[in-house]
Formats: C-alpha cells, sequence, structure tokens
C-alpha cells in the first residue's frame, strides 16, 4: 500500500500550501451550518471555530469568531474576509461535510485517500498540491486539489502509472466502470471482481468525491464497506462451517464434507482459490471460530469476510469429487513422462499455457509435449496408458 | 432519502446474466426517484450477504429481478439479505400474489421493504405484450398474430408454471392476439410442439426469462426448431411447419421491465413521483414515424 506522497512535514520544512480561492457554495454552506448553530456550540474548523452572535439586537445577523482571540460582531462580509484567509481549512470543512457526507465507508475512504484523520489540512494541501497517491487492489488512486479547494482523483490500472490521460481511453461516468471490469484482457468473462485480472488502458481522469468512491465500489464491489467496518472493528467474518451450514438446494451437499475429520481439504480450497495470486481480497474467514487454517491469508488491503460464491461453487464439485474412493492404477511411465504430467498440471494451475514458447521443447507443458504425450500414450477413448478409468469397462474387453 | 436495491441471479459463466439488471437500474437511475439504485447479487458482486451494507438510504426498497415466487424469492434472498424474523407467510401469497414484507436486515440493524418477484406483478403482462411490440417493430401487433408465454416450468415448484398461466390469461382476456398459449419447456404443453397449438400464421415466441443465457438463446431455439444448432442463428422471423414464429428472447431484457421493478417498490410504499409515466415514455417501441 502506498502512503501519501508528501512527507514534507515531517521533514520540518513547512509545506507549500496552494493558494485556495473561498467558493461561494462553501461560504453558502457555512451560513447555513450556522443557522442553527448557538455561541455555545459553534462550527468548528481546523484551528478556529465561528458562530452565530446572538447578543446583537439589529436585524443584521453577527457573528462571532475565534481562533485562540475572540472577535464579535462580524458582520457577514467580514465573516467571509475572515474564512478567506483560511480558505484551506474552510473547504476541507465542506468537501467532507456537504459534498462527501457523512456515509461512513465513503467518507472513510476518500479521508483514509488524503490521510485526513492523521495529517493537518496545510500538510494534506500540499500534498494534494503535488498529488496523493493511494493503492486499492490493481487500482492507482491519485487525489488533487483545484484552486477552489475541491478534490479531483485519477483512477486507473496501477500499470497504468505515468502513461499520459490522452493515451488512455478516458471515462467520466463511473458506472462505465461495469465495463471495464467485465473481461479480463484475454477477452474472457471475469466471474469474480476481485481477481487479479483487471484489464488496463482506461482512466477516469477527474472524478469528484462521491464518484470516485462509486468507481471503486464498481471496480471492487463492497470492498470499501467491508474495510471500513474492519477499521471500525465491526467486520462480521462468516467462518468456513457457518457458511457451508447455511448452504440449500444444489449447494446442501457441501456440508458432508466436514464430517469432523479435521480441515485439511479446507486448507486445499483456500489455497487453490484464496491465494493472492487468484484474488486480491485478505482472507479474514478461517475453519471456525477456534480452527484457523493453515494456509495465509493474502496481503490485500480489503478483507474477505467469508467463503464467496466462487469458493462455494467450486466446493460443491470438490465434495462430489472427494467422495469418491481411490483406487490403485497402474501406468507404465518414463521417468521424464511423469515429470511432464506434474508439469502440466503446474502450467495449468498457474495459468502460464500462455508463457510456454511454441518451440520450447524444453518444457514439460510445452504444447508439442503434450500433444506427443498424448498420442504415444492414450488409447481411442482417451485413456492414459490405455488403462480404463472403471474397471468394469477393462472386465469388459 | 429512498434506495432501491434490485437483486438477480448473475453468472460465473456469463456476462449477459447481469446486464438487463444493471440496463434496468440505469434507467431507474435516470429518473431519479430514488435516491440511489443498487444491483446485488447470487453469483457476481457485490453478493446478496452484502449489498445491503453498501446502501445509504433509510428507506430501502428491495426489488427481486425474478420470474416466479419460490425457493429464491422465499429462501435464498431472506436468508442471504439477513432479514430478521422472516417467515414466507408474511408475504400471504398463493404463489402470484407477494407483495411485501417489512423486516430489519440485520446486517445494517435497518428496516427493508422486500418486495415480491417482478415476474408475478400485474405490470409484467404489459411488458410481455411489449416485447410482442419490440421484436415486431409493430407498436399495434396482435391481429393475425398468436403470442406464445413460454416458461421453465418444473414439477418441482408449482409456483414456476403459475406466473406464465397468470400472464397469458390476463393478455387473453384482452382480446389483441387471435390466440394466446402458455407453453413450458420441462413439462406439457411443451413448447416444442409450437406450430402444433396455433392456428395462426404468425405467432410470436415470449420466453418468461430474466435475462439470454442457455435456455433462451440455446434451448428454446433448438428445441423449437429455429435453427439445428444455436450457433448458426436464426432469422425472426423464422418459419417451423408453416408457421412464422417471431423469437422474442428473454423477456427481461425488454427496457419495460424497469417499469415492473419500480412498481414493486411503489407497491411497498415508494415515492415515485411521476417517475413511472417517464419510464413508460422512455421504454416504448418507436412508431418509425
Amino acid at each position: 500500500m502506498s502512503e501519501p506522497a508528501a512527507e514534507s512535514a515531517d521533514s520540518g520544512s513547512d509545506p507549500e500550501v496552494p493558494s485556495i480561492d473561498l467558493p461561494s457554495d462553501a461560504f453558502d454552506a457555512v451560513l447555513d451550518a450556522l443557522s442553527d448553530k448557538t455561541p455555545g456550540d459553534p462550527l468548528r474548523f481546523e484551528g478556529f471555530s465561528v458562530a452565530p452572535d446572538l447578543r446583537g439586537d439589529i436585524d443584521e445577523d453577527r457573528y462571532v469568531f475565534a481562533d485562540g482571540d475572540r472577535r464579535t460582531g462580524l458582520t457577514e462580509g467580514e465573516l467571509h474576509e475572515a474564512l478567506a484567509e483560511r480558505a484551506p481549512a474552510v473547504t476541507d470543512w465542506y468537501t467532507f461535510e456537504r459534498v462527501v457526507g457523512e456515509f461512513g465507508p465513503r467518507r472513510a475512504f476518500l479521508r483514509w485517500l488524503e490521510d485526513a484523520d492523521g495529517a493537518t489540512v496545510a500538510t494534506r494541501y500540499a500534498a494534494l498540491a503535488e498529488g496523493i497517491e493511494r493503492a486499492w487492489g490493481e487500482l492507482k488512486i491519485t487525489a488533487t486539489i483545484t484552486d477552489r479547494g475541491e478534490r479531483r482523483y485519477d483512477v486507473r490500472h496501477a500499470d497504468d502509472a505515468g502513461v499520459p490521460v490522452d493515451e488512455l481511453d478516458a471515462y467520466e461516468d463511473p458506472l462505465d466502470a461495469r465495463e471495464l471490469v467485465t473481461y479480463d484482457e484475454k477477452g474472457r468473462y471475469r466471474p469474480l471482481k476481485t481477481a487479479p485480472s483487471l484489464a488496463g488502458g482506461w482512466v477516469f481522469p477527474e472524478l469528484g468525491p462521491r464518484d470516485a468512491y462509486e468507481a471503486v465500489e464498481t471496480i471492487y464491489p463492497a470492498t470499501v464497506a467491508n474495510w471500513h467496518r474492519e477499521r471500525e472493528g465491526e467486520l462480521d467474518v462468516s467462518h468456513w462451517r457457518e457458511t457451508m451450514e447455511r448452504q440449500s438446494g444444489i449447494y446442501g451437499v457441501v456440508k458432508t464434507w466436514d464430517r469432523g475429520e479435521g480441515h485439511e481439504h479446507v486448507n486445499w480450497v483456500a489455497e487453490a482459490c484464496c491465494d493472492d495470486s487468484q484474488c486480491l481480497k485478505r482472507r479474514e474467514w478461517e475453519y471456525d471460530d477456534e480452527t484457523d487454517l493453515d494456509v495465509d491469508g493474502g496481503d490485500g488491503v480489503f478483507p474477505c469476510r467469508e467463503p464467496c460464491s466462487v469458493v462455494v461453487s467450486a466446493a460443491r464439485k470438490w465434495t462430489r469429487l472427494e467422495s469418491e474412493q481411490p483406487r490403485t492404477y497402474e501406468f507404465e511411465l518414463t521417468p521424464s513422462e511423469k515429470e511432464q504430467v506434474e508439469d502440466i498440471v503446474d502450467a495449468v494451475a498457474d495459468g502460464r499455457i500462455d508463457e510456454i514458447r511454441e518451440a520450447d521443447t524444453k518444457e514439460g507443458a510445452n504444447r508439442y509435449r503434450a500433444r506427443f504425450l498424448r498420442t504415444k500414450l492414450f488409447d481411442e477413448e482417451g485413456n492414459l496408458a490405455g488403462v480404463p478409468t472403471e474397471e468394469d469397462e477393462e472386465s469388459e474387453e | 432519502m429512498q434506495s432501491l436495491v434490485i437483486v438477480a441471479h448473475g453468472s460465473h459463466l456469463n456476462p449477459e446474466s447481469s446486464a438487463p439488471t444493471y440496463d434496468h437500474a440505469d434507467t431507474i437511475r435516470a429518473t431519479g426517484a430514488f435516491d440511489e439504485v443498487k444491483t446485488g447479487f447470487w453469483k457476481e458482486e457485490p453478493h446478496f450477504r452484502e449489498v445491503l451494507r453498501t446502501v445509504e438510504g433509510d428507506e430501502v426498497y428491495v426489488v427481486p429481478l425474478f420470474v416466479s415466487e419460490g425457493y429464491f424469492t422465499e429462501q435464498v434472498i431472506p436468508r442471504e439479505l439477513r432479514l430478521d424474523g422472516w417467515d414466507v407467510s408474511a408475504w400471504d401469497s398463493d404463489g402470484l400474489s407477494a407483495d411485501q414484507a417489512t423486516l430489519v436486515a440485520e446486517d445494517i440493524d435497518r428496516e427493508v421493504h422486500y418486495c415480491g418477484p417482478v415476474g408475478t406483478h400485474r405490470a409484467m403482462t404489459d411488458v410481455i405484450v411489449r416485447r410482442a411490440e419490440s421484436v415486431t417493430g409493430d407498436p399495434d401487433v396482435g391481429d393475425g398474430f398468436g403470442l406464445a408465454v413460454v416458461g421453465h416450468g418444473t414439477e418441482r415448484n408449482e409456483n414456476s408454471a403459475k406466473a406464465i398461466e397468470y400472464h397469458a390469461d390476463r393478455i387473453a382476456e384482452r382480446d389483441r392476439f387471435d390466440e394466446v398459449e402458455a407453453l413450458y419447456m420441462d413439462e406439457d404443453p411443451e413448447v416444442d410442439d409450437l406450430p402444433d397449438f396455433f392456428e395462426s400464421d404468425d405467432v410470436v415466441l415470449v420466453p418468461l426469462f430474466i435475462a439470454d443465457g442457455y435456455h433462451t438463446q440455446e434451448d428454446i431455439p433448438e428445441d423449437v426448431g429455429l435453427c439445428e444448432d444455436h450457433t448458426e442463428g436464426y432469422d425472426v422471423p423464422t418459419a417451423v411447419d408453416g408457421t412464422r414464429i417471431w423469437y422474442a428472447g428473454a423477456v427481461g431484457t425488454e427496457p419495460l421491465m424497469a417499469d415492473v421493478v419500480m412498481e414493486r417498490a411503489a407497491d411497498a410504499g415508494a415515492d415515485l413521483g411521476g417517475a413511472l409515466d417517464d419510464v413508460r415514455e422512455t421504454t416504448r417501441v418507436a412508431t418509425g414515424d
């Protein structure tokens, strides 16, 4: 995970805070907020507060301003002048209170993007002027600021970092991201949106805060919501056993896979499906409340709180397959042929078959080698070394 | 703040399954009737289990984009949404009349209005008729035409056939088409013998499915005889045993479906203003004038 780009505050020198004009919508929002306030309950900004001044007996609204010193009886014009001098703090308040709003996941995510719960406004505005970069799965999100204190976000594939916007397909509507996540680079359907197979070549160059959140949630649905819950200490994890126990219909059979015989089979599932090479979520579910799996959960920034539908579907298939009893088959293979079978399984499992060069016959999973093996060892029914799969097939012959 | 959540099946294998869900969500979003429109899936993300935590509103309407009442609407969706105290008797339904139940979703500790499926709503009848209009390109289609409403049908769930019969009966009562028949893939009367059930030279075949997929793109065209092999494709219309069959594909892809989703939410108390009229206007069949 990348850290906020600017560290100038920590290095001792004052950050270069950009010059910010106070937009009228931000000032109007302040006046609107003050209309509900009393002097004892001021509107607080970083470093100062304002409140209505209710002591006056004139018609015009007056205000109290406090930043250590306390000034009373300010007219609206004087308040505007005072706030304009502190436009970074006011626009920061406006951004998070009014533009971003209170919805927990959105607010927490956008604050996290610029470390708003840790750094001062001055530090953040200086960093935003440079551009703050964060990683989220395969995304790179760059937050910047306009001279009116508005946030702008560039959302793109991390592989496209540094590529000029006009060399990428640019989008404005965050829901367009639905198209971008549908197929991988080879044009294959992606059933799991958190698979590390997001294709690049596109950019959302100038999203506002709400749209940036929407784009991220469209590309990786519910990841912000679960990350937020985790940060609040409220992530609800459903472990393997309880998740399988609630399955019904065609998935009900999965329950028969757990027979009080340990959890090695679930280790196999997690290693097959939930590895970082297959899914960017960090697996937080275990076998049950008391039994951790032996397999590492991965390093993803967003948590996985229960076995997903891809895992449940695969587990259903494995439940069927694992109910079979092993048999002893007798094959004759040369040592190289045995290794070649191992190479082929490896290459398919790791998705490497496209990387194996056509004429590279040193590779066991090379296509010519595989075709040679098939020609030499398979009979007309496709049986390896002519050995039938079912015993009764043999007896028929 | 008013939120709409459309829940649908989705697929691990085929992106067409969720495409109509997104399309209808976009249509409804454009009306502005809801502050937000979210989608959740059984097989895609966000999953039923997690979609509600992405929802901001305090008035939440959940509409299942499913054809009939049954396993999904009565068991899977309420369980996965964690609707506290859900009991199917809350709908007091005869298999066609599920409307809504208001329950607290444990996931977000807020009330949600859980609606009946789109497929059994009375407005669905209009979508089937509209589908016939759009596939023939004729807003007045009916005279000289038969209409076949086709469902999956299954011995396991009688509700599956009920929805088909319900809409076929309602369309027949309108006397718009010369003939209307309810046909099935897995029970009698079977869609395979379609020409036997009609005297009309032209028959519109509307499958009551939510999305185009294996059944609507492979099974039905081959079973009906529109083609030998679905990969060869077929014309609309295609003549089979002297009957011109206008194959409509899944009714759920018809833009007017957005109207049914909104009707479901409105029945559950959503305030839609004039949005329903807007949707009907934007999804109508152009007359070509």
